[in-house]
């Protein structure tokens, strides 16, 4: 069982409070991530998780037993660092055996479980060597040896992808993927990068300066994010935002004005705004295509022919930059301008303090 | 030999000697006279006579008079080059010696004694070791027993160093508690205070506790050294805190993370603690002197002490046994001094 619940945590540093309030339910056998720019408080989460620094209000619950004020060795938890942190004087047999050593069990069984984790993981050549002659990907792996030999009720992973090269990221990205499934065990990954987040999570936790922006599946937030700041966060290439000013709120249609006096409908409930606010519209760069009559004209400063798909950098009457990925080989030379449209079922609209303007409920389907 | 003639003459290249060659040769050669002469006279001065210590102008190798068993002597006699009236040499032995006359024997004729002015003979000599310089001290003057406090002494007290400082850096390198800076600050500040300003309290305390003229007495006023304690620290600094996360959460307690895995990373600045501690406490001097009394107590630099008298200095036996002492800090420096030069180093400790 790997049930995880936070209550109203908070995490002060003298005057400084890091983390406000943070309240958060994991389900057994769940790949949560928490992703959120650096400094938001995600690292710090995770470590009053795991018991290696103590909250200054709230409760932290583990399969429904308060352990706030246990320690880090009786939660039961195992945590992979972002530098790994295997102990250099010992060699990786030594490592995976420490915490089980530790825990006084028998030696049949320790070996046992080093025996299978290193099977699991592929580690069994270098068991006798000692971490500084590995490499980074081999030392990523002998750092989840070491959580799973522990057999925990949930996994902590710190960034553990961050010290890999992009190839080597990409494929232990999809072997956590594999042991997740294979384990079943609940899993907190912190991480601040959102295609590590989309791609893994079960549930994503966006976080920013100590606060939750938003919870929910990755496909959830991509399509509808709360507010401006997961609509930027999710999603790469970044979500393009433009500031708009509400010329008409309808009941299932809201029509905004942009820079350079283009028109755009976004279908939504209009109920929350009100001509003459200000707004900001977003369309992601996937959802643009060029029309021949209205739209939005732009200059197009780059072209990136990427093959399957072009990449339009364009700039908006009012300066703002513009990204748009056109299906095809594209052929809009760099300099001239482009009309490009935004279907209004594909747009977001964000009200003038940054929330979503909700959907009308049943969004027409495309 | 032409290898070492080549590695002594060796030069910066281009042709001739630059003037920087020779500052540079005489710089090198002038350092070494300077090490290790001292160290090389007195290890030869320490197998010399009395006698021969106190001749003027001193050698640098030890001698000895050359002597000879001549039949119907009963003790061996000194030999001598003999000048004789007629302008020839011999070798003779002295049989005794009355004021400015020497009555002297031919050992191949010892019937006929020849006598001599003492101007015209001079002893015959060869390179000779005084081994009783070292054999009276070690085996009549309870050198060994001297010895053996030192051994003890030193190891008891470095290991007991050792400990202490490592757990007192831990905790300061590696825990936040408030006054954390304060008490560093005063532990280093120790380091102002020099051992004679202290001695008096120092051995109040001493005597207070019992400890007067017991061993424990050196050893225990001297294990904490603030020295040690920065050293250590400021290694342990350089521990990343990650490592001790991952062995909370491999269900380490504090005492685990500090035996296990803190202190062998800290090895090489253990190691250079280690090499200074025993240098301190081998060549402690004042302290011990101050402390003990009871000469089966005493250690080696307190024995040697014992040769130098009111009137008279027994200079042979102090320089036999200052290479004893000398040796073991010699052999600590020649085994681990890439151990100090790399923790030197790194530790910014001079």
């Amino acid at each position: 069982m790997g049930q995880i619940k936070l209550t109203d945590i908070d995490r002060a540093y003298g005057k400084l409070k890091i983390l406000h309030g943070i309240s958060l339910s994991i389900e057994d056998g769940e790949f949560v991530v928490l992703v959120g720019p650096s400094g938001c408080g995600k690292s710090t989460l995770l470590r009053l998780i795991a018991g290696l620094d103590q909250p200054t209000g709230g409760t932290i619950e583990i399969d429904g037993k308060d352990v706030t004020k246990v320690s880090a060795a009786q939660r039961g938890l195992a945590m992979v660092f972002q530098s790994y942190a295997l102990y250099p004087h010992m060699t990786v047999r030594q490592n995976l055996a420490f915490g089980l050593e530790n825990q006084r069990m028998a030696k049949d069984e320790i070996d046992r479980r080093i025996a299978e984790a290193a099977r699991m993981l592929e580690i069994e050549a270098y068991l006798d060597r000692r971490p500084g002659q590995l490499s980074g990907g081999q030392k990523q792996r002998v750092a989840i040896g070491r959580a799973v030999v522990r057999n925990p009720t949930a996994f902590l992973l710190d960034e553990p992808l961050s010290n890999l090269d992009a190839e080597l990221r990409i494929s232990t990205r999809a072997e956590l993927a594999a042991l997740h499934e294979r384990l079943g065990t609940t899993m907190i990954y912190v991480t601040h990068d959102q295609i590590e987040a989309m791609t893994l999570a079960d549930r994503i936790v966006v976080m920013r300066a100590g606060r939750i922006e938003q919870i929910g599946r990755p496909l959830d937030l991509y399509n509808s994010p709360a507010n401006l700041f997961v609509a930027g966060f999710i999603g790469a290439p970044r979500m393009n935002l433009m500031d708009v000013t509400v010329t008409a709120a309808g009941p299932a249609s809201v029509t905004v004005e942009g820079p350079g006096g283009f028109t755009a409908t976004h279908a939504g409930d209009g109920s929350a705004v009100h001509p003459g606010d200000k707004a900001t519209l977003g369309v992601r760069p996937h959802d643009i295509v060029t029309v021949d009559r209205g739209g939005v004209e732009a200059k197009v400063t780059l072209v990136e022919a990427l093959g399957p798909e072009t990449v339009v950098h364009a700039s908006l009457a009012d300066g703002k930059k513009l990204v748009a990925v056109l299906q095809g080989q594209d052929t809009s030379p760099a300099g001239g301008t482009v009309r490009l449209g935004f279907d209004a079922g594909r747009t977001h609209l964000f009200d003038a303090s940054g929330l979503r303007v909700p959907e009308v409920q049943a969004s027409p389907a495309r | 030999m032409s290898a070492v003639v080549s590695f002594l003459t060796r030069r910066r290249g281009g042709k001739g000697w630059h003037w920087t060659d020779v500052v540079t040769w005489v710089w090198l050669v002038g350092g070494l006279i300077v090490m290790f002469g001292p160290a090389l006279w007195l290890i030869a001065s320490s197998f010399k006579t009395p006698a021969q210590l106190a001749e003027f102008p001193p050698t640098i190798l030890p001698y000895v008079n050359q002597q000879a068993t001549v039949e119907g002597y009963d003790k061996p006699l000194t030999l001598y080059t003999v000048k004789m009236p007629d302008g020839t040499s011999r070798i003779l032995a002295e049989v005794r010696r009355v004021g400015i006359v020497s009555q002297m024997v031919d050992p191949n004729a010892p019937d006929e004694i020849v006598k001599i002015n003492i101007a015209d003979r001079t002893p015959v000599r060869e390179i000779g070791l005084a081994t009783e310089n070292y054999v009276v001290p070690l085996e009549q003057n309870n050198f060994l027993l001297y010895l053996r406090n030192s051994v003890f002494v030193t190891f008891m007290a470095t290991i007991i160093t050792l400990l202490t400082n490592s757990m007192a850096a831990f905790a300061l390198s590696k825990y936040r508690f408030p006054g954390r800076d304060v008490v560093m600050l005063l532990i280093v500040g120790t380091l102002m205070v020099p051992l004679s300003v202290v001695l008096v309290p120092l051995y109040s305390v001493v005597s207070a506790v019992g400890l007067y003229d017991s061993l424990w007495g050196i050893i225990l006023p001297t294990v904490a050294t603030p020295t040690g304690v920065f050293l250590l620290r400021q290694y342990m600094l350089t521990i990343p805190d990650e490592l001790l996360d991952a062995a909370r959460m491999d269900n380490a307690s504090e005492w685990q993370i500090y035996w296990r895995i803190v202190l062998p990373l800290a090895a090489p600045a253990l190691a250079v603690l280690a090499i200074f501690s025993v240098v301190w406490r081998w060549n402690d001097f004042l302290w011990p002197l101050v402390v003990l009394s009871r000469k089966e107590l005493y250690t080696l630099q307190v024995g040697l002490n014992t040769y130098a008298g009111e009137l008279n200095v027994q200079w042979h036996y102090i320089l036999a046994m200052t290479v004893v002492t000398m040796i073991p800090v010699v052999l600590v420096f020649v085994f681990l001094q890439r151990f100090i030069t790399s923790g030197i180093a790194g530790s910014g400790l001079k």
